[in-house]
């Protein structure tokens, strides 16, 4: 419950029609996409502007009120679950492009824009921003800064931190810091800027930002790579790495996955191979078709069975966007779809995978694995029903297991989805004590009351999961 | 106002009657957002999109909140459109969460509800769309209205200033109504002019086959120009969306097992409809009576033969015939129903494209909600008209003279569309029925 002082205050501030504490209100804003996470915020606050955050995080400050700011809420860590209530803080009315700098190549917009009609208006003036997570058709770019987004192009273009050029947050202290700036260089002191990204609204509220931008790739040209053995189909993955050769998305699709984007996208998917490799390559017409024919070499001594171009744009659409489907198709085969993103280095992705499968034939559950193969970045998604608690608990070793595993294999539990609620418990295992007391250090620094986005990132004593040796 | 009593009554009835495996198969993913009109048009209302209404419905099942007010009011708002379906890569079934959460909200403040609405929704769910020959009446009436001169009257006094404004203007967009006599004059059978392609039962639909009888006419005379044997059983009834869509499933019920047996003997390839909204409630007959074990079957294998005008006619090559318009701009507004739920959105298109001098332009976003949408745009006539001044700038940015749908409910829509954007007599709205008659050198035959 918010105080009534405090209600009033922060009506005040964002007007009537901005402040809802109604039930129903709350109740669509107590969820994102993660499963297994739900909490009722006590109200929801839609600011118009900078200086209406300001003052209601400045008022949270004062009553104590957790924040949580919220993008659209496609989020996979429960980075976005209000679980101590306080206000959800949406930014529907702070989502326009400010500035499309053609000199400097860069884009400044606030923290409410979707991302895809970003990518549009900049792509409308020939350039380029490459990341793209899968969300991008409803995620915000401040949702995306927050958590450090990955997406189908990292493996040539890096993720959202390589894009993210200067900042302007509210503290919680209600002041405003700007960090970096439209530059190519700059040490002027610490880098504010990607401290902030990937913070996931655990140290400040973003109001502004400014990304880089490069220039429209000439062509593009995209394949499938079909197999029937999924150990040889990973090694394909480390093999044209291994051969120089960057391309701009390396997808991974196992069975299980191909079959449910199918069903859903009717595009022609094979669904009677093992597995499929999605690649995409982009850049100067000779280069990419060098680069193809160079893939398409390397997948075929890998044993693929076929490896096919596709034969227009309009289908190279079609494969990324049924692609970018994939988890919420995985979703219609069971009731609950929990997935993670553990990473490796692109070197033990087949081992990664051969350890998932094991793991899943142990604990008896369906586990379908796609992801950004070239990323060392795999998406394994456990199919099961939050009704069956047995297996639900399955799913939890299984997933722990699966945490050690890359860990062991020099990765980590997360590659591009956040720690959030969901992998609080773990973040220690990667980070070891040292690490999380830095990590303290700087939390207690910036928000020393504990109200931005309280319960994520660090874990509760009592969460903490100790690893098995 | 819902009591205390009945949010328990309606909880209790959630619990039982939800279907929880179809709220759990919502990841919240929110890939359906960008597809909602309502939630667009709400200004980005979480509460206004389909994530949030099964959100909502999932929560009144799991007892975190009581189905208030608030609840009712973002199930009202919702249009039914169904375009969170075709986007939705978990298959959520979301039209049939809506239609039962809806059944069992009215149900339950039916006992309490005030006489006036009593009688109101009796009327019309009971005494008059179920019944062809009084929908015949009324709309006799209304065509007596039009030609009696009442109509000039009515105009003249500025009587009609009386009535809301969206009533008035939609007063003004009724198309012309054939007499009572020749609604009544319907063949039982017809046959194609050449060799028989198909055996099919025409769908003639309550509002189809009064109000846009000369629609009606003219599919039946495309049906036999692609070389179909069309049978029109009398006893068919009214499909029931109207019923479904508003509360009243078990009345949809009746109507459904009334049209299954009316049209199971008919030995029929397939059976034709010209309403994209009437349609889809057809082809769902099967999810409707699901759990019916003396009609489940029958309802099941009445819907597989549900097809729509415009797929038979492709199926069968019309769009390889000769089919030729003065030059003109054609745009298509989907019908949502045909669309995401028949599955039915390239036939229309093809169709159009391949007359001669008609140059086809996609309209921006045809393929969400006009805001029509049943009663909607009565009933809810503030969002709906939002919904349709939004369409329409989209539709005057093709520059298109003809816009073409394939739903009576739409082209009523699309009338008032033209008409509020103050472009009667410059572009006009017709059905695709109509369009191909008129395409085909054809008057449709009184």
């Amino acid at each position: 419950m918010i105080e009534s002082g405090a209600k009033e205050k922060l009506i005040q501030v964002v007007g009537r029609e901005n402040y809802d504490d109604t039930q129903a209100g709350r109740l669509v804003y107590s969820y994102d996409a993660s499963p297994q996470f739900q909490a009722m915020p006590d109200a929801v606050v839609a600011p118009r502007n900078k200086a209406e955050v300001q003052a209601i995080v400045k008022l949270c400050n004062e009553y104590r009120i957790p924040v949580v700011p919220r993008g659209s809420g496609s989020n996979l860590c429960a980075g976005t679950c209000p679980v101590e209530g306080g206000i959800v803080l949406v930014f529907k009315h702070m989502n326009r492009i400010l500035e499309i700098d053609e000199e400097n190549l860069t884009v400044t917009v606030e923290p409410g824009v979707i991302t895809l009609d970003m990518i549009k208006a900049v792509e409308a003036k020939g350039l380029f921003y490459p990341p793209d997570p899968s969300s991008m058709k409803i995620s915000t770019i401040g949702g995306n800064i927050n958590e450090n987004s990955g997406g189908l192009r990292g493996l040539k273009y890096g993720v959202t931190r390589d894009y993210v050029l200067a900042l302007e947050a509210v503290l919680a202290s209600g002041e405003v810091i700007r960090t970096g700036g439209k530059l190519a260089k700059d040490v002027a002191g610490y880098d504010l800027t990607r401290l902030l990204v990937g913070s996931e609204g655990t140290l400040a509220i973003l109001t502004e930002a400014t990304l880089k931008l490069v220039p429209m790739p000439e062509t593009k040209k995209t394949m499938l790579a079909l197999y029937q053995d999924i150990e040889a189909c990973a090694q394909t993955v480390s093999d044209i790495i291994a051969n120089r050769i960057i391309p701009a998305t390396l997808e991974f699709l196992d069975q299980p996955t191909l079959q449910a984007v199918e069903a859903f996208a009717h595009i022609g998917l094979p669904t009677n191979v093992k597995a499929v490799l999605l690649i995409e390559q982009d850049g100067p017409q000779e280069v990419v078709e060098r680069d193809i024919e160079k893939i398409a070499e390397i997948c075929r001594k890998q044993h693929a069975v076929d490896v096919k171009v596709a034969a227009s744009p309009e289908h190279a659409e079609a494969l990324m966007t049924a692609r970018r489907s994939a988890l919420s198709a995985l979703a219609r085969l069971k009731p609950t779809t929990i997935l993670e993103d553990a990473t490796v280095p692109r070197s033990e992705v087949a081992k990664m995978v051969v350890a998932i499968n094991e793991i899943a034939e142990k604990y008896g559950l369906h586990i379908g694995t796609f992801g950004h193969a070239g990323d060392g970045n795999l998406h394994p998604t456990c199919l099961a029903d939050i009704r069956d608690q047995d297996e639900m608990e399955r799913v939890e070793k299984a997933f722990a297991e699966i945490f050690q595993k890359a860990i062991e294999l020099g990765g980590t539990i997360t590659g591009e989805h956040g720690v959030g609620r969901a992998k609080a418990p773990y973040l220690e295992w990667k980070l070891g004590e040292t690490g999380i007391g830095v990590m303290n250090a700087i939390k207690n620094a910036l928000d020393p009351n504990h109200i931005l986005n309280p319960g994520k990132v660090f874990a509760k004593e009592t969460d903490r999961v100790v690893m098995e040796k | 106002m819902i009591t205390a009593e009945q949010q328990k009554e309606i909880q209790q009835k959630f619990r039982e009657r939800m279907d929880e495996d179809q709220l759990l198969n919502c990841m919240r993913c929110g890939f359906c957002l960008p597809s909602c009109p309502t939630y667009i048009e709400s200004g980005f209302k979480e509460s206004h999109s389909p994530r949030g209404r099964i959100a909502l419905m999932k929560a009144v099942v799991d007892g975190i909140i009581e189905p208030d007010e608030d609840v009712e009011r973002s199930l009202d708002l919702c249009l039914g459109c169904r375009a969170c379906e075709s986007v939705c890569p978990s298959g959520v079934q979301y039209g049939h969460l809506l239609e039962e959460a809806r059944d069992i909200i009215q149900q339950s403040k039916k006992k309490k509800q005030s006489l006036p609405v009593k009688v109101l929704r009796k009327a019309v769910f009971e005494e008059l769309f179920p019944h062809q020959n009084r929908m015949r009446a009324l709309t006799g009436l209304i065509g007596f209205y039009q030609r009696s001169g009442l109509q000039k009257a009515a105009h003249a006094t500025g009587a009609l200033k009386l009535l809301p404004k969206n009533l008035s203007s939609m007063e003004k967009v009724l198309p012309k109504i054939p007499k009572w006599k020749e609604m009544k004059q319907r063949p039982e059978h017809l046959m194609p002019k050449a060799e028989v392609k198909k055996r099919v039962a025409f769908f003639t639909g309550c509002l189809m086959d009064t109000m846009f009888m000369e629609t009606n006419d003219a599919t039946l005379k495309l049906l036999q120009l692609a070389g179909c044997e069309v049978v029109i059983p009398q006893d068919q009834a009214c499909c029931g969306a109207l019923h479904g869509h508003g509360g009243e499933k078990e009345m949809a019920k009746d109507l459904a097992r009334r049209n299954i047996k009316a049209f199971e003997d008919l030995r029929a390839d397939y059976i034709i409809t010209n309403a994209g909204g009437c349609g889809a409630y057809l082809i769902d007959y099967g999810h409707l009576l699901k759990d019916d074990p003396e009609w489940a079957e029958r309802a099941a294998a009445f819907s597989s033969k549900i097809k729509d005008i415009s797929a038979i006619l492709v199926e069968l090559g019309f769009h390889k015939r000769k089919l030729s318009l003065p030059h003109q701009v054609v745009t298509y507004q989907d019908s949502c129903h045909l669309r995401n739920v028949m599955k039915t959105s390239s036939a229309p298109r093809l169709l159009i494209g391949a007359i001669e001098n008609v140059e086809f332009r996609e309209m921006k976003e045809a393929d969400h909600c006009c805001g029509s949408a049943g009663i909607y745009n009565i009933v809810e006539s503030e969002m709906s008209m939002q919904i349709l001044d939004h369409k329409m700038e989209n539709a005057k940015a093709t520059h298109a003279t003809t816009i073409v749908t394939a739903n009576p409910g739409c082209l009523l829509q699309m009338k008032l569309g033209i008409e509020r954007a103050g472009l009667s007599g410059k572009v006009r709205a017709v059905h695709i029925a109509d369009l191909l008659i008129e395409a085909m050198g054809e008057k449709t035959p009184v």
